[in-house]
């Protein structure tokens, strides 16, 4: 099966420092791919230069197989891949219906849609839909984001990306500022994306909850792909001893 | 760490709908109350009330009524385009001299079509509003693509407009103004007795507030103000869209100036250098944070009006007219507190709101290096 999204020997220097050096990745459709490293080992560059927020210097990605330049965040949305980012880029005065549609506005049809007025009402509705869904309980689809609560807001900030991702979801640290039950209510909605055949790459620093939530594990190390495992095989300790640079294998 | 407030209703039955309907617990009074824009409009009607308790023949008249709505018209017009400009978080210090400079160049146009007629008034309009645009747009893109702060940008058009202005007239004021335009349009009254001017300014406003908060160019307004880099990120066109916000407070000053042209009959080159304060002051009294993301061009109006209506009321119940910019001097002080206070609460959910006054310095993009 040809993997959905697909990079090869992808090389990034900022100045002196190689933050990828000839990286690999690899994520089929339906499956949650947990991106794992130690900091500094260049899992957020690689997310960026897969969702189009960072030219590499040299590699090719592949998507559907084929070759393609995924230079701005919007030929990745155009593609049906989506980003939630570690600082959510959600607009802090716009409420949660506006920054889902923000960019991608519903216009009301015919003279009035080509003035620019906009269906807030369908927007809105589509928005309720959309959080009810995942389960995320948003409590006013009509007060700024900014006043929310942080879990809150990375609801809203998933929800958003699932919405539009028709292929690939990335979550950078998606789990990071969470109590228990917000993290229980994201990994239960990676597995829901998963199930509607998306591919998702998750980053984490929780071991258990790549464990709990991914089929399979790319580990880097030092900018370049050291290992991946298939979950179900591999172990708490084997992932720590590989990030670590303790212990090492390619296999799949 | 926030505390956390969603509902307590379970996650796993996300099927029953939250009982408000989407108003966060919030009527649309209580929401309304919290608005700077309706306080500030409170504040305006106490102060009409005290002036028509203590000068209740010669304050609240008609006449006198019409005469501040009259004064505010022209920098209700300036109002509008400064609202769209602050709630990106930017600033435009230019706009009293590119109306000085438009209404220059159009006195100049028209004195060379010469004659008294329409056609003469209206293409020293046409030219009054392209050359507000072309300092519209000269500001937009050094700040959007040169990435040069909007505060110095404008305030270095302030500058070139107005000294282009001077060169240009050597100094002396045009006082050629075709005739059709004073009577029409600077004297002209519809409906009896309301002033052509203030049903141009109503309109300009109407318009503004219908753009700025139905339509997706106002939506984008909001959106790069709130958060430039969340915005460029969905796709928005963002510098794009700041050189169309200045261009449009060009555009309005180069109006501004014409009209300025028809009710004075003077370019008067000399007579704009507190406009700019003057509107700015206004659109921030109004609820409108320099921090961008946030404002009504109501509230514009009703900021407009404070100042307005306490210099008009000061002369007519004999307190020394100057008074008026100590009092308001203190309401923007007071307005932007009040601001900080509701923004320093509302920062409580996250760093994403935190205070970063930046219309002295457009975020570029900053070159973030992966972990």
């Amino acid at each position: 099966m040809t993997p959905v999204l697909e990079a090869r020997g992808l090389t990034r220097k900022f100045g002196q420092v190689t933050a990828l050096d000839g990286t690999d990745f690899d994520l089929e459709a339906g499956e949650v791919v947990a991106l794992i490293g130690d900091n500094g080992a260049g899992k957020s560059t690689l997310v960026k230069a897969l969702s189009g927020n960072l030219a590499v210097d040299s590699g090719e990605i592949l998507f559907d197989g084929i070759r393609r330049d995924i230079d701005t965040p919007m030929t990745a949305s155009s593609l049906g891949i989506e980003t939630v980012y570690q600082d959510l880029a959600l607009a802090p005065h716009l409420d949660p219906a506006q920054n889902m549609f923000l960019g991608r506005e519903l216009m009301k049809p015919g003279v009035a849609g080509a003035l620019g007025f906009m269906d807030n009402k369908a927007m809105r509705g589509q928005a309720r839909q959309a959080f009810d869904r995942l389960g995320a309980t948003v409590r006013s689809l009509v007060s700024p984001v900014g006043q929310m609560s942080g879990g809150q807001r990375q609801a809203i900030a998933i929800a958003r990306a699932v919405h539009w991702a028709s292929k690939v979801v990335f979550l950078d640290e998606p789990t990071a500022a969470l109590g228990v039950r917000q993290t229980a209510n994201v990994l239960d909605t990676i597995r829901r994306v998963r199930d509607q055949g998306v591919g998702v790459v998750f980053i984490s620093h929780s071991m258990p909850h790549v464990i709990e939530v991914s089929d399979r594990v790319q580990v880097l190390r030092m900018g370049a792909r050291v290992a991946t495992y298939k979950t179900s095989e591999t172990s708490m300790e084997e992932l720590v001893g590989t990030m670590t640079g303790a212990t090492g294998r390619t296999a799949a | 760490m926030s505390t956390e407030v969603s509902t307590p209703e379970k996650a796993s039955t996300p099927s029953s709908p939250p009982p408000d309907e989407g108003n966060g617990g919030e009527s649309l009074v209580q929401r309304v109350v919290k608005m700077q824009a309706f306080q500030i409009l409170l504040v305006l009607l106490v102060i009409v009330i005290v002036f028509s308790t203590l000068a209740p023949n010669n304050f609240a008249n008609f006449g006198n009524a019409r005469s501040i709505v009259l004064n505010a018209s022209i920098l209700a017009i300036l109002g509008v385009g400064m609202t769209f400009v602050i709630v990106t978080s930017g600033i435009d210090l230019s706009i009293g001299s590119v109306m000085v400079f438009s209404g220059v160049i159009g006195a100049k146009a028209m004195i060379a079509v010469g004659g008294d007629s329409w056609g003469t008034a209206f293409v020293g309009i046409g030219v009054s509003l392209a050359t507000g645009l072309a300092w519209g747009l000269f500001n937009g893109f050094l700040i959007a693509k040169a990435k040069v702060p909007p505060l110095i940008v404008t305030l270095g058009s302030l500058g070139m407009a107005l000294g282009l202005a001077q060169i240009i007239t050597k100094g002396v004021d045009i006082r050629e103004v075709p005739q059709v335009m004073q009577d029409e349009i600077g004297y002209g009254n519809v409906v009896g007795q309301l002033p052509v001017l203030t049903v141009i300014a109503v309109v300009v406003v109407a318009i503004g507030i219908v753009v700025l908060h139905h339509t997706r160019f106002g939506r984008y307004t909001y959106a790069v103000g709130s958060n430039e880099e969340s915005a460029r990120r969905v796709g928005v066109k963002v510098d794009r869209h700041l050189i169309k916000v200045y261009a449009l407070s060009g555009v309005l000053s180069g109006f501004a100036g014409v009209l300025f042209l028809a009710q004075f009959g003077t370019t008067a080159i000399a007579g704009q250098t507190q406009t700019n304060l003057n509107v700015i002051a206004a659109v921030v009294i109004g609820g409108t944070s320099l921090f961008g993301g946030v404002g009504t061009i109501f509230g514009t109006v009703v900021g407009l009006f404070i100042p307005a209506v306490l210099q008009n009321g000061f002369v007519i119940v004999g307190i020394q007219p100057f008074w008026q910019q100590v009092a308001v001097g203190a309401v923007l002080i007071a307005a932007v507190y009040v601001d900080q206070v509701r923004r320093a609460s509302a920062a409580r959910g996250g760093k994403s709101t935190r205070p970063s006054l930046r219309f002295g310095a457009k975020k570029s993009s900053p070159v973030e290096q992966g972990e």
